[in-house]
């Protein structure tokens, strides 16, 4: 490098130094109305991204964070050594495959449904009934599917399973139910919304193609078949990529509220956020919480990341960013 | 609007029905549940149609309302105040990221988009309330940590402000000498109203179901919020028996009425959200319409 290009370079600095001074003087007033929320979002986002950290120290809380003894990859070693690494992760994944796969095609069957319906008054109160699930929190579910399972007075026991002449089953004490339980509870707490997003986006579909179509002669369902569903496809792929982005995390709600944090049923209950909950607060072992943490929130990243690369590649414009 | 729709209409309303059914029996069971009588309940079981109607249990949490009451007393508080700081913060934040001529726009908005791939995950996340600013066991536990502002909601709004106002009308009220803190006070805020009620409702709702702060951060009973009762009288009825005013009941515990209680607490849980729905519902639908946007 020449002496010309460096004081040009080091100038080019000085100079953009210099604009961004000048721009935080012109826009201090959008700037500071900017400040609560950069705050907000350091405090509760970026500062525990610094602590991660943890996750390779042993935690002794008289010395405090920074001063505690590092012991690098121990505690990975000790949650990788054990079965629940594989348990917690098998469990997250695949019931997380199987709701994306059974909600979207559901919500999206749903959607092109409601959509069909000539009587659009009774087509809105479908849809308003179904949303009533997503409104309500988890533990009033936990409620809900409680009065189906409980073992004494249960409506499935005392008003299916005895009048067929079947016994009664204790549910919360076998794990083998509990994929089908929480597959079943998870589809109708969340498919109505889903639906009403996905007919959010059918709805702005321009009518005009559907009366080109039918004066084509096209049939409803090749209208639904060429012109409904590649409109809608963006959405879906967007949804797509978010939720795949998130397989490592599972909804804490569901496996910890559903199932009344019973532990006859962790082996087909447990899900990476229920395991650094309670090795958190309920076991206190601080380290291998973080590192189970630091591991989904990592495999997490880069699972967005990739999913979007691969929608990049087959398509440009349904990509995320 | 449809030329030509699916003709067998009758088919639809059939699935719809269907559908609509599967929504709601769960709930009624649960409504029939707590209006059922304790002792026709041991005997036949939860049902949709109880042998013996009974207000027992609605009678009994009245009765010993206080442990319910200062919970709803304490969702209230944290709903309003969370709501109102949540709706403001964002607003204030959103608004600048829509300025075409602020030059910091991206830099900001990617702060905001990173937080959504990436996350510290609970541990430090829960040290750093504990320990750093040590706000558990305080109403700041219930309203502060995640809930105060979401990235989504951010994006949304700031998306909002870019379609719906125009520059010129800010340019206007700038040449007015208008400031920017008036301009965003007096003008955008006003225009705005259909995103603020959207995102207003969807936070009223995170505040109101929210169980997990509590879950985390609470042990103090005077602070338990209404989900966080609810959830501890699931995982265990005696909860509410079991307070220390009224430790001279526990010696009644066989004539409470255990499981038509614990229900009617769901639907006391539920009830205010139900009532409510019929008048926010269409600001659901416009919400989802509106937060069709693209990163």
């Amino acid at each position: 490098m020449n002496p010309t290009t460096t004081t040009l370079n080091s100038n080019r600095i000085v100079v953009r130094k210099k604009t961004f001074w000048k721009n935080v003087k012109k826009y201090r007033a959008l700037l500071l109305m900017t400040l609560p929320g950069f705050v907000y979002i350091f405090i509760n986002n970026y500062l525990p991204m610094f602590g991660i950290v943890i996750a390779f120290k042993d935690i002794n809380y008289a010395l405090g964070l920074w001063a505690s003894d590092w012991v690098g990859l121990s505690n990975f070693e000790f949650l990788f050594s054990t079965q629940d690494a594989f348990i917690i992760t098998r469990n997250t994944v695949l019931y997380n495959l199987v709701f994306i796969v059974l909600n979207t095609t559901l919500a999206v069957g749903v959607a092109i449904l409601i959509n069909e319906i000539r009587r659009k008054f009774i087509a809105r109160l479908y849809q308003s009934v179904i949303i009533i699930p997503s409104l309500l929190s988890w533990v009033i579910v936990g409620y809900l599917s409680y009065s189906f399972l409980s073992i004494e007075y249960g409506f499935i026991n005392k008003l299916i399973l005895q009048p067929l002449g079947f016994d009664p089953i204790s549910w919360f004490s076998h794990a083998k139910y509990w994929p089908y339980i929480l597959v079943i509870v998870n589809t109708w707490k969340t498919v109505g919304f889903a639906s009403v997003i996905y007919l959010a986006a059918i709805m702005g579909i321009n009518n005009e193609y559907y009366e080109a179509a039918t004066l084509d002669g096209a049939s409803r369902f090749q209208q639904i078949k060429s012109i409904t569903i590649p409109l809608i496809t963006p959405v879906i792929v967007i949804l797509f990529i978010l939720a795949v982005g998130g397989i490592f995390r599972a909804d804490f709600g569901l496996f910890y509220q559903v199932t009344l944090n019973q532990g006859a049923i962790l082996s087909t209950t447990n899900v990476i956020d229920t395991y650094v909950y309670r090795a958190l607060l309920q076991m206190g072992n601080v380290g291998m919480a973080a590192a189970a943490g630091l591991y989904q929130s990592i495999i997490g990243f880069f699972l967005v990341l990739g999913t979007n690369y691969l929608v990049r590649k087959v398509s440009n414009d349904n990509a995320l960013f | 609007m449809k030329t030509n729709t699916f003709n067998m209409q009758w088919l639809l309303h059939l699935v719809f029905i269907v559908f609509v059914a599967m929504t709601l029996i769960p709930l009624l069971l649960v409504l029939m549940i707590s209006f059922t009588d304790e002792r026709s309940l041991t005997l036949n079981g939860y049902s949709l149609f109880p042998e013996k109607f009974s207000f027992d249990a609605y009678t009994f949490l009245f009765n010993d309302s206080s442990v319910i009451l200062n919970a709803y007393l304490v969702t209230i508080i944290v709903t309003v105040i969370g709501t109102t700081l949540s709706l403001l913060l964002c607003a204030l934040y959103a608004y600048p990221l829509s300025r075409k001529d602020f030059p910091f726009r991206t830099g900001l908005t990617f702060y905001v988009f990173f937080t959504m791939l990436f996350a510290g995950g609970l541990v430090p996340w829960y040290l750093v309330y504990t320990n750093l600013l040590g706000i558990n066991n305080s109403l700041l536990a219930l309203i502060v940590p995640n809930l105060l502002l979401s990235g989504w909601n951010i994006i949304i709004m700031r998306t909002f402000f870019t379609n719906t106002i125009p520059p010129e009308l800010i340019e206007c009220a700038q040449m007015d000498g208008a400031s920017e803190f008036r301009i965003f006070f007096q003008i955008i805020l006003k225009l705005s109203l259909p995103v603020l009620a959207t995102i207003g409702l969807f936070t009223t709702l995170a505040y109101w179901n929210d169980w997990w702060n509590s879950l985390i951060f609470i042990s103090n009973r005077d602070l338990y919020s209404l989900q966080y009762l609810l959830n501890k009288i699931l995982m265990d009825i005696n909860v509410i028996f079991n307070t220390p005013g009224n430790s001279n009941q526990t010696k009644l515990l066989t004539l409470i009425p255990h499981e038509t209680v614990r229900m009617a607490m769901a639907v006391i849980g539920i009830g205010p959200i139900i009532l409510a729905y019929p008048f926010f519902q269409k600001y659901i639908v416009q919400g989802l319409t509106i937060g069709a946007v693209k990163g």
